[in-house]
């Protein structure tokens, strides 16, 4: 409607968006400062992001995180794919109930009982059947694996919920087998979900902390992981340089994910 | 707000004054001067004047992007006009907010409020009003009385149909006493059966309650049935106010005869007035086309509109006269039961629409396909249109 | 829902069970057995070894089993850990008030927009989220340390002459919350506020409701769905919060979570934590079943 746009609402605006960004903007800024002081502006410098460069820790950890969260990611969508298909398009099953609620469950539970019961599981499983050996990159992508496939469950049945039916009734129709359809139909049509809930457990798995510390084992150390050590001390600037960088990597992932999620087929014209 | 809705004297005196739009002498109720409105660079009402009496029912009609809308939430208060005013009973509305204006909406959506009952979404505008519990309660069980829904109070409006919705909102706007009743699109949610019910209903509460009624609506046929005036309206402005019958018989040029029922346009130019005929010369068609005189002048492009049931049929030339008969083959039929639609090929190429009374109960027809056939008309049944 | 009775080729069979069992086998093994195994183990005594806990059976097969309830009533003994509870409860609610305040207006700011801006500034309030939590935590202590932004703003003003001590007090804690949870709240508030037919604001206002009394009859209870789904959206998880605390809160904002981390961390008392965990759990059982009969009634309202 035409209402006219009430001036309190821009100053809610203002004030959020100013609450939202300007600390990530300071951070970005100060990732250029000279000066070893985090609160003085020292002049531009690129000093940071070489010592970050040449750290070989944070070289390790970020290599790390990035394999942990692309082989997570993909696994991830697989099965909550299918988890998204098996809640929207395969009726009544027993045993449906507790599948919906151990796939909502993992978006509100704490990371810290999350993280805990999973390293238990690992540390019974070890002592039961010798697998998994030890806690390191295997069980950190396991339990990464574990709470992004629900994500990308909620994704993907989102998009099958406001996907009509019909279309792959009429394969079926047409002589299809479920299976098929599935793949020739179906898969194409929620492709833009599974990208997106690709991009978002890659995220999720390089963001993750908590969880990571618990299942994480010795010398296999993520960039959160490192970040954190550092931070608890204090705050340091090549931590800014850091940030900086992954901020616009997500920043670049989060693009593609939301054009390819609100893209339409065709342009509309009004 | 006046306390006595029904039996409002000067809703009778509407009703028995016929045609106060015709008495110089009478004030009207809402006088609507000069109004216009744009949205970014979309003139949706441009300089619209008009004046509605007290007790009328009222009809803007127009399609989509008319201004039809835009005028109404004007009337509500939900826009505010650029300009021009407006004054419903000497009082100048534009300052007025839409919370404080003596005038109702029933709003095409119904937008009953879906987390209240149909009594508290009745009761809602008394309570707003402060008025005592007691008094409130009274009259919203008299008014779901009127509109017929006293045993649905306690339901939520998801548990009621249609039809009952489009009741609770009337009874709610209604239940204010109004001085004016805006309506948008009443019965466009309701199936085909039901609209004619409803129809007579609202003209029937209507009656009662000697509000002022304004409807807007996109539908002619609602508008003709419902009104007992017609604005009809198209790119932000008027193109003809009159009763239904006005419009309908003497629609003032193409658009309006085309926008209500359905209508045989012939263009060409007038080809001889004198006395009381104008002859008139359209395009690919042999002879002329007779019609009542105007003050054309010979020469002049215009076009000659006549309506399908002025249109005789028959199989034989008819005898006597021999103005405005013309030979044609049927091209379509279709049989309605009370009437039969005939589409006609006359020489020269025209087509035209003719129906036909089915008075006699046959299962034979006047004509079949590709019969020759006469078609002839009186000539106090062409309009001559200038634009 | 979708109820499919159709009868299904062989083919069909095999697919329907292979797409089934197989997301449903991972969360039973990856995520209820652990649930499972957290009880079990906050049963056991703490022994030094590895692992370091007492085995259920420790015969065996002999039958016997080994159940402790010494880490439940030592939680309630020691007061350390009722602290700890009442202290996230107090922190979560406190700050899922403050995401309320904010967060409902931003909604509404977001919900009367026109379309196009609609949905940018929607996308802008998602958009800090996909950055790095642990990022954002670090961001927001910059802003508050000694010499940040908020304070050097303070000082410039003359508000206050010399720095105040906002990092690593339970004030920074609730802004760190607020921060990173906005748009777990904002998000549910914009959905049932942008559902909302603005033709019931026009029919209130028209039956004689000022703005005002328009929010309070209409907007308000309208959008109560999505404040109760924000709520607990940003309640749970903030319960439960870990890096916050740690990093931003000072010594005495002690959250269960990070009590459960220094136990398990620092401790090594793992049927302790286990026990802490379940506790931590049985809290949060309720809100999370409020959440998820919402999430089910909202998903039946949408078809």
């Amino acid at each position: 409607m035409n209402r006219r746009y009430p001036p309190f609402l821009i100053g809610v605006l203002a004030f959020a968006y100013a609450f939202l960004y300007v600390p990530i903007v300071l951070v970005i800024v100060y990732s250029f400062n000279d000066s070893r002081l985090v609160s003085v502006w020292g002049g531009f410098s690129l000093r940071w992001y070489r010592a970050l460069l040449e750290n070989e820790q944070v070289l390790r950890a970020a290599w790390l995180s990035l394999r942990v969260a692309i082989v997570s990611a993909t696994v991830a969508t697989v099965l909550g794919t299918l988890a998204g298909i098996a809640l929207t398009r395969m009726g009544r099953y027993p045993g449906r109930f507790l599948f919906t609620g151990m796939l909502a469950a993992p978006l509100v539970m704490p990371e810290i009982i999350t993280g805990l019961s999973l390293l238990l599981l690992f540390v019974t499983l070890q002592d039961l059947i010798g697998w998994p050996s030890g806690r390191g990159a295997l069980t950190i992508t396991l339990s990464h694996i574990t709470f992004c496939m629900a994500f990308v469950a909620v994704v993907a049945q989102s998009r099958l919920a406001a996907m009509d039916a019909a279309l792959e009734e009429a394969a079926l129709d047409l002589g299809g087998t479920p299976f098929r359809v599935t793949l020739d139909i179906t898969l194409p049509l929620i492709m833009p979900a599974m990208v997106s809930g690709w991009l978002l457990s890659f995220t999720l798995s390089l963001d993750d902390l908590v969880i990571t510390s618990f299942v994480s084992g010795p010398g296999a150390s993520t960039l959160p992981m490192l970040i954190y050590s550092k931070v608890k001390l204090g705050l340091t600037p090549d931590i800014n340089a850091l940030a900086t960088l992954i901020i616009v990597m997500v920043s670049i992932c989060v693009g593609v994910a939301g054009w390819l999620m609100y893209r339409r087929p065709v342009p509309q014209r009004v | 707000m006046p306390d006595s809705p029904a039996q409002s004297p000067s809703s009778d005196a509407a009703r028995r004054l016929p045609r106060p739009w015709d008495n110089p002498a009478q004030v009207p109720f809402i006088q609507i001067k000069g109004l216009s409105k744009r949205f970014d660079d979309v003139t949706a009402v441009n300089d619209v004047s008009l004046d509605i009496f007290r007790g009328e029912l009222f009809a803007i009609l127009g399609g989509s992007g008319s201004g039809k809308t835009t005028l109404l939430r004007m009337l509500a208060g939900f826009e505010q006009p650029a300009a021009g005013s407006i004054v419903i009973d000497g009082v100048d509305m534009t300052p007025v907010p839409p919370y404080e204006r003596p005038v109702n909406m029933m709003f095409q959506s119904y937008a009953l409020f879906p987390h209240m009952t149909v009594e508290q979404n009745v009761a809602y505008g008394l309570r707003k009003e402060g008025l005592p519990r007691a008094d409130i309660a009274r009259r919203v069980a008299e008014m779901l009385a009127l509109v017929k829904l006293g045993s649905l109070g306690g339901r939520k409006p998801d548990q009621l149909s249609g039809g009952e919705q489009q009741r609770v909102a009337l009874a709610r706007a209604l239940v204010k006493r109004p001085k004016v009743l805006l309506l948008d699109e009443p019965l466009a949610a309701l199936d085909r059966k039901l609209r004619e019910h409803t129809q007579f209903e609202l003209m029937n509460i209507q009656d009662q309650l000697g509000i002022t009624f304004l409807v807007v609506t996109h539908d002619q046929e609602e508008a003709m049935t419902l009104a007992t005036r017609i604005a009809v309206m198209n790119a932000g402005r008027f193109v003809q106010v009159g009763t239904p019958a006005e419009i309908y018989e003497f629609p003032c040029n193409r658009f309006v005869a085309d926008f209500f029922g359905t209508v045989n346009l012939f263009s060409g130019r007038v080809a001889g007035n004198s006395g009381d005929t104008l002859s008139f010369r359209a395009d690919n068609l042999p002879g002329v086309i007779c019609a009542p005189a105007t003050t054309c002048q010979t020469g002049d492009e215009a076009w000659i509109a006549v309506r399908p049931e002025k249109i005789s049929l028959s199989k034989a030339p008819p005898a006597g006269s021999d103005e405005n008969v013309f030979r044609g083959m049927v091209w379509d039929l279709a049989y309605y039961g009370n009437l039969s639609l005939y589409q006609i090929n006359l020489d020269g190429g025209h087509i035209i629409e003719v129906s036909v009374q089915n008075r006699v109960r046959s299962a034979q027809r006047v004509a079949e396909w590709y019969d020759e056939v006469y078609v002839y008309w009186g000539k106090q049944n062409s309009v001559v249109l200038r634009e | 829902m979708q109820n499919r009775d159709m009868p299904l080729p062989v083919s069909g069979r095999w697919w329907r069970a292979g797409a089934i069992a197989i997301p449903y086998a991972w969360l039973l093994l990856f995520f209820l057995a652990p649930f499972l195994l957290v009880f079990k183990i906050s049963v056991a005594d703490p022994v030094v070894g590895q692992p370091p806990f007492t085995a259920l059976f420790p015969g065996g097969g002999s039958g016997l089993v080994h159940i402790s309830w010494d880490n439940y009533r030592f939680l309630f003994e020691d007061n350390l850990y009722p602290v700890s509870y009442l202290k996230s409860v107090q922190i979560a609610f406190v700050s899922t008030l403050l995401c309320l305040l904010l967060g409902y207006p931003l909604a509404y700011a977001i919900a009367r927009a026109r379309h196009p801006w609609r949905n940018v500034l929607l996308m802008l309030v998602i958009l800090p989220f996909w950055t790095s939590f642990l990022l954002r935590v670090y961001a927001w202590m910059g802003v508050l340390s000694d010499h940040g932004l908020v304070n050097n703003l303070l000082l410039w003003l003359g508000v206050i002459e010399r720095p105040l001590k906002i990092l690593y007090t339970d004030l920074a804690v609730y802004l760190g919350i607020l921060y990173s949870y906005l748009p777990f709240m904002v998000l549910p508030l914009y959905a049932s506020l942008e559902r909302l037919d603005p033709d019931l604001h026009d029919a209130a206002e028209d039956l004689g409701a000022g703005p005002l009394t328009v929010f309070r009859d209409i907007t308000l209870p309208m959008s109560l769905p999505g404040i109760i789904a924000g709520s607990l959206l940003v309640f749970i998880p903030a319960i439960g919060e870990f890096v916050i605390p740690s990093l931003m809160g000072g010594l005495d904002s002690l959250m269960i979570g990070r009590t459960l981390y220094e136990e398990f961390f620092s401790n090594r008392d793992w049927p302790m934590s286990a026990a802490v965990a379940t506790v931590l759990l049985l809290i949060l059982v309720l809100p999370i079943m409020v959440f998820q009969r919402y999430q089910v009634r909202e998903r039946a309202g949408v078809q």
